[in-house]
Parts: structure tokens; C-alpha cells; sequence
């Protein structure tokens, strides 16, 4: 699913039961991220032997098919690249049980993250102050 | 330019250190050549059927083509360019004060059909090596030859011979019947491995489909042109099949296929694998870093252009550990080697006359 918060679009995912959220943005050029395939990421020791990894779940971004961790944001081959997580918890009737934090790593494309949240069967997106001022101004920008 | 005959400049003036010499030819001068080192069987059909030795070299290196052997080098007498040890010594090995040179021998076997023939003229033409080179001069090693399309056969003949001390390669014609990436080649390269030797991807083959990428040219000079193409296809295949991982030990040289093409064609493969690569997993980094791992290439030819635009390409390779001196005699290209050298830094003009072949083919 993907949610407009003021200029900003971001990505839900439900992987395994938990929610996570990206930016709806490719940290490559721009492209629209969570509008790419769901795949689970596949590897191979060898030519012939290949494997899927159940639990590590990319989206592809739709432009150059790159692959992206739903979790965390990190693209597979590239450390410099990052997609932009945002937390996303439950709350409401169940807001002691929050399902988890992407982690995040100091880098070039981070972004501003955005707390998402679910209570009682509604999203609330709650946009936190800014602090970058880059990101500051898109933040304003989208509160306004 | 004449930078390969030594006119314009002294060899110690062009470059003052050691030069080590990865693509020069020997050329079996006529079938009646190897008859010495063939079962009688093999020298009796031969000359029962009128047989002349395989019909792809006229093909690939049409006797007279400007290309095939510059003037300089072919003999008044008529006999073949590149067919005596002492012609080699006499242009090459003796004026450049070469340390060690590779001698490649494409006698075109993969276009002999015949499976047990082809063995035999493999066979004969790597104890030809041995017994009119190898052993002559100890500045020489040399890559074996085999036949191509029988890669089990093949396999057998690298471990027959492989363990010489002069053969540092097995010379793998560019054009072959399928792409060398592919699983049936397996056991080729698992020989090639198991010899410690080093797979020369080289000019030439007869493949059962046109020379170029997408069937027969009018013209020898389409051929000629389009076969880095072929080189880009094989590097392609031996890269996204995964040969390197199956075989991480294996070293690859590119041999008279350019190099100019190198850059843009691994960047675009970067970016296909970016994006493609889950079609693909056990390719687990950029296919850039694997050719700086397993590959390496010869600079004849070189086809310079402009020398600004030149500079560019080299710093496009990154690694100043990729290009091999080669003269390819007796072969005819216009490379000016000293402006070359002048576009690159120090280490690389090292790496590139005699530092990266030594540690490629493990000279002492």
C-alpha cells in the first residue's frame, strides 16, 4: 500500500506479520519504489544451486528492477545505497505489541524517517519536526 | 606507426625495462610438418584423400591479407610468416630483448570434424611446440592447442601435455560452437584449472554460426571488425553462467580482441546485473570486479584513436593491472606502443610491458 503524506509518498509493507514502510522513492534516480515486484530474495553458492531466502524480502524498483531490502532499505550489492525506512508499528488495541524498527545506517540517501502507525483499523502517519535542514524543508513542506 | 619494427625508436628508448611478449604466433608452416609427430594412420589419410590440414586458417587468416603478416615479416623466399623459431628470434625475440613470450598457434583444428583427427592434429601440433620451440628456446612458453569442439577430449589433451613447464595456456578460440560460459565446458575448464594453466581466449574458430554476432559478412573486413563482439559475447556468457564461481582459481586472457571496448561494455553489464541478477544469483558482485579478478588482455590490438579520447578509456579501466604487451606478430597492426605508454602512469606502463604477464602466467 502506498499512502500520500502531504508531498510525501511512503510504502507499507506486511512482511511476515510485521509492517514496514519505505519512502516511495528509489535512492538511485528517483524512481517510484514500492510501485515495483515483491520478491524474496534468491542466492546461489554455485551455478545450479539456487535458493530462496524466506524472511528477506525485496521490493524491485520498477525502473532498473534494483532490489531492495523491505526492512532495512538496503539495496542487495551496493552499501552506498540505501532505500529510506520508515518504522511503522500497531497501536490502538494492541499498541504494547510494536512489530519491529527497520534498522537504519548513517549514509548518503538517508532520508527523514516517518513514524507510521495503525489504531484501531486507521493509519496514522504522524510527521515528526525536522531535523536535517534539506530534509526540514520537505517536512514542513508536507505538514503544510 | 611502426612501433613493432623498432624504426622510429631504439627498444631502450621506447622502454628501458624488461618486456614480456603475451601474443606472438608460430605457424605451422604445412601439414607434412606435423606428420612427425602423427600416427601413421593420420599421415596416411591425409595423403590418401589429398587432405592439406584444416580449412578454417585460410579463413581466419587469409594467407595474403594485409593483416595476416606485415611485409616486413614475411619472407623473400616464400616461406610461411611466423612458421621457424629463428624468424621469431630474428624480428621479435632478439631485438626487443623480450624476457618471455607466449607463442600461440592457431592452426584452426575446430574446423576438422573428423572427433579422432582433430585429436591427432591437437596432439601433434603441441609436440610440434614442444620439439621446434619450446625446447629451443627458453625464453618461450607457449599455450596448447586443442580440439575445441570435444571438450571431454579436450580435457584429456591439456592433462597430457599440460604439465610441460613451456605451456602456461590453453588457447580457446574465440568463435566456438557454443559460448565457453556454458555447463558442458565444464570439464575444459576444470582440466585448464587442474594444470594451473591459463584460458587464452583467442582470435579465430569456425563456428557453426556466421563470424559475426548475427551470421555471414560480405566481406573479410566485416569479420575482421566485429570480433570484439564475439570477445564481448564470450566475456558475457563465461561471467553470467557463473565459470568464476564454479572455477575461482581461473584466470582468463583476452588475446587479440582489443580492449577498447572493455569499459562501456562492463559498465552496461554492471548495470544489467543490477537488475537482472536474480536470474542469475551465484553472480554475487559486479561483473566489472570479476574481470579485474580473471581477466586479462593483450593490447594488440590496440586501435587508438585520438589520444585525449584514449586517456579516457584507460582511466575507464580503473585498474592499472588489466593490459598485457603483446606484439602479435607476425600479424600486422598500426599500434603506436610509445604513444600509449605516454597516456598511462608509471606502474601501469610497468604492469603493462612485462609486471602483470609475469604475475598472469607466474614467470619467475
Amino acid at each position: 500500500m502506498v499512502v500520500t503524506v502531504g508531498r510525501r509518498e511512503i510504502g507499507i509493507f506486511r512482511v511476515d506479520g510485521q509492517f514496514y514502510g519505505l519512502l516511495n522513492r528509489c535512492p538511485h534516480l528517483g524512481g517510484p519504489l514500492c510501485a515495483g515486484q515483491i520478491v524474496t530474495d534468491v542466492v546461489s553458492p554455485v551455478p545450479g544451486d539456487v535458493r530462496t531466502r524466506p524472511g528477506r524480502t525485496f521490493v524491485t524498483c520498477p525502473w532498473h528492477n534494483w532490489e531492495f531490502d523491505i526492512k532495512t532499505g538496503q539495496s542487495y550489492w551496493n552499501d552506498r545505497l540505501r532505500a529510506m525506512p520508515f518504522p511503522v508499528s500497531v497501536e490502538g488495541r494492541d499498541a504494547a505489541a510494536a512489530l519491529g524498527t527497520a534498522a537504519r545506517t548513517p549514509g548518503p540517501y538517508q532520508a527523514e524517517t516517518v513514524p507510521v502507525a495503525v489504531e484501531d483499523d486507521v493509519l496514522v502517519l504522524r510527521l515528526r519536526p525536522a531535523q536535517p535542514a534539506a530534509a526540514g524543508t520537505r517536512a514542513t513542506e508536507a505538514g503544510a | 606507426m611502426t612501433t613493432a619494427l623498432l624504426e622510429d625508436r631504439p627498444r631502450d628508448q621506447l622502454w628501458s625495462g624488461p618486456v614480456i611478449d603475451c601474443d606472438v604466433h608460430a605457424c605451422v608452416p604445412s601439414l607434412d610438418a606435423l606428420f612427425p609427430y602423427q600416427d601413421k594412420v593420420w599421415v596416411d589419410a591425409a595423403r590418401e584423400r589429398g587432405y592439406r590440414g584444416p580449412t578454417g586458417l585460410s579463413l581466419t587468416y587469409p594467407p595474403l591479407a594485409p593483416t595476416t603478416a606485415r611485409t616486413e615479416w614475411r619472407p623473400a623466399d616464400g616461406r610461411v610468416p611466423a612458421s621457424e623459431l629463428g624468424l621469431l628470434q630474428q624480428h621479435i625475440l632478439d631485438p626487443w630483448r623480450v624476457e618471455k613470450a607466449v607463442v600461440n598457434c592457431y592452426y584452426a583444428i575446430d574446423s576438422l570434424r573428423h572427433p579422432d583427427w582433430a585429436i591427432a592434429m591437437a596432439r601433434s601440433v603441441n609436440d610440434w611446440l614442444i620439439d621446434q620451440w619450446l625446447d629451443r628456446d627458453p625464453r618461450l612458453s607457449a599455450s596448447l592447442v586443442i580440439p575445441a569442439r570435444d571438450p571431454a577430449a579436450a580435457a584429456a589433451e591439456i592433462d597430457r601435455v599440460g604439465k610441460h613447464p613451456g605451456f602456461v595456456q590453453v588457447l580457446l578460440p574465440v568463435r566456438s560452437e557454443r559460448l565457453y560460459g556454458q555447463r558442458v565446458f565444464w570439464p575444459l575448464f576444470e582440466a585448464i584449472e587442474r594444470n594451473d594453466l591459463v584460458a587464452g581466449l583467442h582470435w579465430g574458430g569456425l563456428a557453426e554460426h556466421g563470424p559475426t554476432p548475427t551470421g555471414y559478412a560480405s566481406w573479410y573486413v566485416e569479420e575482421y571488425a566485429e570480433e570484439p563482439q564475439v570477445f564481448g559475447a564470450q566475456l558475457t556468457s563465461m561471467i553470467v553462467e557463473g565459470l568464476f564461481q564454479k572455477f575461482p582459481g581461473l584466470r582468463v586472457s583476452v588475446l587479440e580482441g582489443g580492449f577498447t571496448w572493455l569499459p562501456t561494455w562492463a559498465w552496461n553489464l554492471n548495470k544489467k546485473w543490477k537488475g537482472l541478477r536474480r536470474e542469475f544469483p551465484w553472480v554475487d558482485r559486479l561483473p566489472s570486479e570479476i574481470i579485474r579478478d580473471h581477466f586479462r588482455f593483450s593490447i594488440a590490438p590496440t586501435d587508438m584513436g585520438p589520444p585525449e579520447q584514449m586517456r579516457r578509456i584507460i582511466d575507464w579501466l580503473v585498474t592499472d593491472d588489466l593490459l598485457m604487451y603483446a606484439s602479435d606478430y607476425p600479424h600486422l597492426h598500426t599500434d603506436d606502443l610509445h604513444a600509449l605508454l605516454g597516456l598511462m602512469p608509471e606502474t601501469m606502463r610497468a604492469n603493462l610491458m612485462s609486471e602483470t604477464a609475469r604475475r598472469w602466467y607466474r614467470f619467475k
